[in-house]
């Protein structure tokens, strides 16, 4: 490899903000007071904040130049298994930024705010639709307030049938935030692992759902890349104890228009719109997590509802099973203007399409890696695949070693120790936007790393070089935390 | 489709390369009864100008595309952003990356995330800022979470001028575990009845919000002390952090947790979301916090660089006893409201507060002129409550004036009360207008 992508450009150094600016510049276009100026109750007045003072070039600069030490989905392949890092339109941006809805006040009375309860309603019926469920609210802010959320219907319903329940099945592939959602609802989790073949099998389930058992938590596609082909008899299982269903739907990129979540007993699904639907993830969020329910569980959804009467649609309060409320408002609309438009842009060929091309893709990587890297399950796989360093190792090369050689390349790291079921996980989800000929550098670019793990270990120890920053002290900053400055 | 790039030669190559004939063959390891039994049906695919036709005509039925003057804050404000604010945030390196989980290429992202911490915890006057969470009613549900595995206390209060869809969302977060909540009641003067404390040595903390739900500046001194005689932490809450550009924040008043909105920094209002949740505490408690943390530190050359750090309070590493299961944050709402910030400076956020507060105060003086009864005696930031008959809130309406928040759902016992807002962003001759109104 001579040709380095993306990893040559000029990049400028930049201090923090407080280390630039003076005293009295200003980066702000202020008011002309126009009404009388009165003083404040001087017992309540506060010292003045301690912002720096900075010129609108000041903080221009600072800004643009710290964005160029990010690498990003626009900035090239980001392969990061379970992310789902795809391609974010820009026509969504324009969308979310129409005036009439980024100014719009949240507590607007309906009959001004009917057009954003009409995006809503069309969405929620897209989901159902898209899902196989019933209903939908678009409440949640992210996967994991979405978890919670399904969570809280589970200890709702249970609650309502006069029989609160203790514990939760979570198979050891479960995303982490799966385990932290339920403790939040005060149910244990009971680990159940997966077979040889990566997946659930009903009798490890059959062994310990019992009646104090809320149900189970699952993902589908699980985080092997797997589809997990015993979940209907597992989902009866549960079924016949009482018990429900979820679906971490976090992997549904891999199964659009394929797979009715209904059907196969799933109970209530939470999506990620900042995977499946492209939003941008803006670098740790916001993104918008709602929560689908079958039609029993219905009345335990977040409030309020959007309804249509007469055709005016309203938000409605009176659910007196609801769990309650997730967030002050109704939910991330910025995000869901994105997800909304990435789907009517799509219709629902393109969709299936979308998720076929996904799934080819992790496909080719899968075959094109196998036998350089160690494959896991060597079986067809969803929309992503996941190696280990395990023919690495004899040469004291790590997973971590090959994802931060991988920078060098030019390509974001695929996500690496996960799922904790495989040591030395390498996870690598490409997504259905990049074409073959990025496909075909990502592999080439394993393979020379491979091949440098062999000749000159030495280079993958040292790597990155070519980033703005070598390999960072992790262990330093958790020991003595320097947290703000 | 333009985001779907594979040729039909593409396709082919690719399939051979695994071994597969079609595409369906990948599909074949899912069950028959897992299928679906039909295609997904969803509206005809539109292009790009025809979605830009179709969101016109939905926006075009919100209030803002129809000329209305809106006074309402109530947890939603409208303040200028400037146009480098906007252009900053959408920055495709900050929007289209992922969380920092591998910092040699992501540094961009976590030194704007520890500037954020950082101008946040100064503007709270605390010791420690996370790097977000979804939104301020979110944040004060983690902040009790939080104050219970700190104090080990099964109680919380909160108090009655913290917003009401607040306080909702903390029931939902806190009815499964068995927490209890006690509400705090208000003064004539619209403030926190400090009196109605009762028993602190039984709970984990004491919640108060200032500006409060009415508006109205909270002493949150006195409750500080209170909760800390007994044991409790003080969690200073805020849905308009602008006002801490004047008035005094919640760390410099004894909180040992500040949380709350972030909106008002740059954020558009967006119907509600998304916001910023913000989440700042004292260092002796930050093992305690949830959600994400950058800190500092150097690399193998030296330099200074940033990385997401105690991660041992996380999902990733504790699961089931993290000390919460946020992931997915607001980091780019915190990013944003970091680049507001750095655009006001201290000097323009210290005068940026002082006009807030006298369009309000102006606002308040020309309705009292006209007789319309403020019930609350307590100083206001830059909203407060008026009580005006519904007949006169209705007429303004057809005067396409949106006349504040009726207070009645949320609190039965302030009938044809309404809660107003103004702001920078309100031109003083609408103030005017509606004065006017209000006289007719």
């Amino acid at each position: 490899m001579t040709e380095f992508l993306g990893t040559t450009g000029l990049v400028l150094n930049e201090p923090l903000l407080w280390e630039r600016g003076r005293k009295g510049r200003s980066g702000f276009s202020l008011p002309r007071p126009d009404v009388e100026r009165r003083e404040p109750p001087a017992e309540l007045v506060g010292e003045a904040p301690d912002v720096p003072d900075l010129s609108e070039v000041d903080v221009v600069r600072h800004y643009v130049r710290l964005s160029t030490w990010n690498f990003s989905v626009d900035t090239g392949m980001y392969p990061l298994g379970s992310c789902t890092m795809k391609y974010n339109p820009k026509t969504n941006e324009r969308q979310a930024a129409h005036p009439g809805f980024a100014g719009a006040h949240p507590l607007l009375p309906a009959e001004l705010c009917q057009g954003a309860l009409q995006l809503y309603a069309a969405l929620e019926c897209i989901l159902a639709e898209i899902t196989g469920l019933d209903a939908v609210s678009l409440q949640p802010g992210a996967g994991a307030h979405g978890e919670l959320a399904g969570m809280l219907v589970f200890h709702a319903h249970h609650k309502h049938q006069g029989r609160p329940r203790s514990k939760i099945i979570v198979p050891d592939t479960a995303h982490g935030t799966n385990p932290a959602s339920a403790a939040l609802c005060g149910y244990a989790s009971v680990p159940v692992k997966s077979s040889e073949r990566g997946v659930l099998a009903p009798e490890m389930v059959a062994a310990v759902m019992d009646e104090d058992t809320a149900g189970i938590m699952v993902t589908n596609p699980n985080t092997l890349g797997l589809f997990e082909e015993n979940i209907k008899a597992v989902a009866d299982i549960v079924h016949a104890k009482g018990g429900l269903v979820y679906g971490d739907g976090a992997n549904m990129n891999a199964v659009l228009g394929k797979v009715d979540m209904g059907r196969i007993g799933i109970d209530v699904l939470h999506l990620n719109l900042h995977k499946t639907f492209s939003t941008p993830h803006g670098g740790g969020g916001p993104g918008a997590g709602p929560v689908c329910v079958r039609k029993h569980l219905e009345p335990f959804l977040p409030v309020p509802r959007v309804v249509v009467e007469n055709g005016v649609f309203r938000l409605r309060e009176d659910y007196p099973l609801s769990i309650g409320k997730l967030q002050a408002f109704w939910g991330n609309m910025g995000i869901l203007i994105r997800a909304y438009s990435y789907i009517m842009s799509l219709g629902a060929k393109n969709l299936e399409r979308a998720s076929e091309l996904a799934v080819l893709n992790a496909n080719y990587i899968k075959e094109r890696l196998k036998g350089t890297y160690q494959l896991e399950h060597d079986r067809i796989c969803m929309h992503e695949c996941v190696f280990s360093d395990k023919l690495q190792q004899a040469h004291k090369v790590s997973t971590l070693d090959i994802a931060k050689r991988l920078m060098d390349y030019g390509f974001h790291p695929p996500t690496i120790y996960f799922p904790l079921v495989v040591p030395g996980a390498i996870m690598i989800e490409p997504t259905e936007t990049e074409p073959k000929e990025n496909l075909d550098l990502f592999v080439a670019s394993m393979k020379a790393i491979a091949a440098e793990a062999r000749d000159n270990p030495e280079a993958l120890h040292q790597a990155p070089t070519r980033c703005k920053r070598r390999r960072l002290d992790e262990t330093t900053a958790a020991r003595k935390p320097c947290l703000s400055g | 489709m333009r985001y779907l790039p594979h040729t039909p030669e593409d396709i082919a190559q690719m399939l051979e390369a695994t071994g597969a004939r079609s595409l369906d063959d990948f599909f074949a390891v899912i069950p028959p009864e897992c299928r679906r039994e039909r295609p997904m049906v969803l509206p005809e695919p539109l292009t790009e100008w025809e979605l830009n036709a179709h969101i016109d005509e939905l926006a075009g039925r919100m209030a803002g595309s129809r000329g209305y003057s809106v006074f309402l804050g109530a947890g939603s404000y409208e303040h200028f952003i400037p146009a480098a604010v906007g252009f900053l945030a959408s920055r495709s390196e900050f929007v289209t990356s992922y969380t920092p989980y591998q910092p040699e290429m992501s540094q961009g992202t976590l030194q704007a995330i520890f500037e954020y911490q950082s101008l946040a915890r100064r503007l709270l006057g605390m010791e420690v800022a996370n790097a977000s969470m979804y939104d301020g009613a979110s944040a004060l549900a983690e902040a009790l979470l939080m104050a219970v595995r700190v104090t080990r206390r099964q109680a919380v209060a909160v108090s009655r001028t913290v917003h009401p869809l607040y306080r909702r969302v903390v029931r939902t977060y806190l009815d499964p575990t068995g927490i209890e909540v006690r509400e705090l009641p208000f003064r004539p003067d619209g403030t926190t009845d400090p009196d109605g404390l009762g028993a602190v040595e039984e709970i984990a903390a004491v919640a108060v919000q200032s500006p409060n739900f009415f508006g109205a500046i909270e002493g949150l001194q006195t409750f500080a002390d209170r909760a800390h005689a007994g044991g409790a932490l003080l969690v200073g809450g805020f849905s308009e952090p602008l006002a801490f550009g004047l008035f005094k924040n919640p760390g410099s008043q004894g909180a040992d947790i500040a949380c709350g909105e972030g909106q008002s920094l740059g954020i558009p209002r967006s119907f509600g979301g998304p916001g910023l949740g913000m989440f700042a505490a004292r260092m002796a408690h930050v093992r305690n916090m949830p959600g994400r943390l950058v800190g500092e530190t150097t690399d193998l050359e030296g330099r200074r660089g940033f990385v997401l750090t105690l991660a041992t309070r996380e999902q990733h590493i504790r699961r089931e006893k993290a000390t919460s299961n946020i992931c997915t944050n607001n980091s780019l709402c915190a990013l944003t409201a970091a680049v507001y910030l750095s655009s006001l400076g201290g000097t323009g956020l210290r005068e940026l507060a002082r006009l807030n507060y006298d369009r309000g105060e102006h606002l308040k003086a020309g309705l009292a002129a006209a007789g319309v009864r403020l019930p609350f005696a307590a100083p206001t930031f830059n909203e407060f409550v008026a009580v005006l008959p519904q007949a006169t809130h209705r007429r303004l309406m057809d005067a396409r004036i949106v006349a504040g928040l009726p207070l009645a759902p949320h609190y039965p016992e302030l009938p044809d009360h309404y809660l107003l807002c103004v702001t920078e962003t309100m031109p003083r001759a609408e103030m005017d207008r509606l004065v006017r109104e209000v006289q007719s």
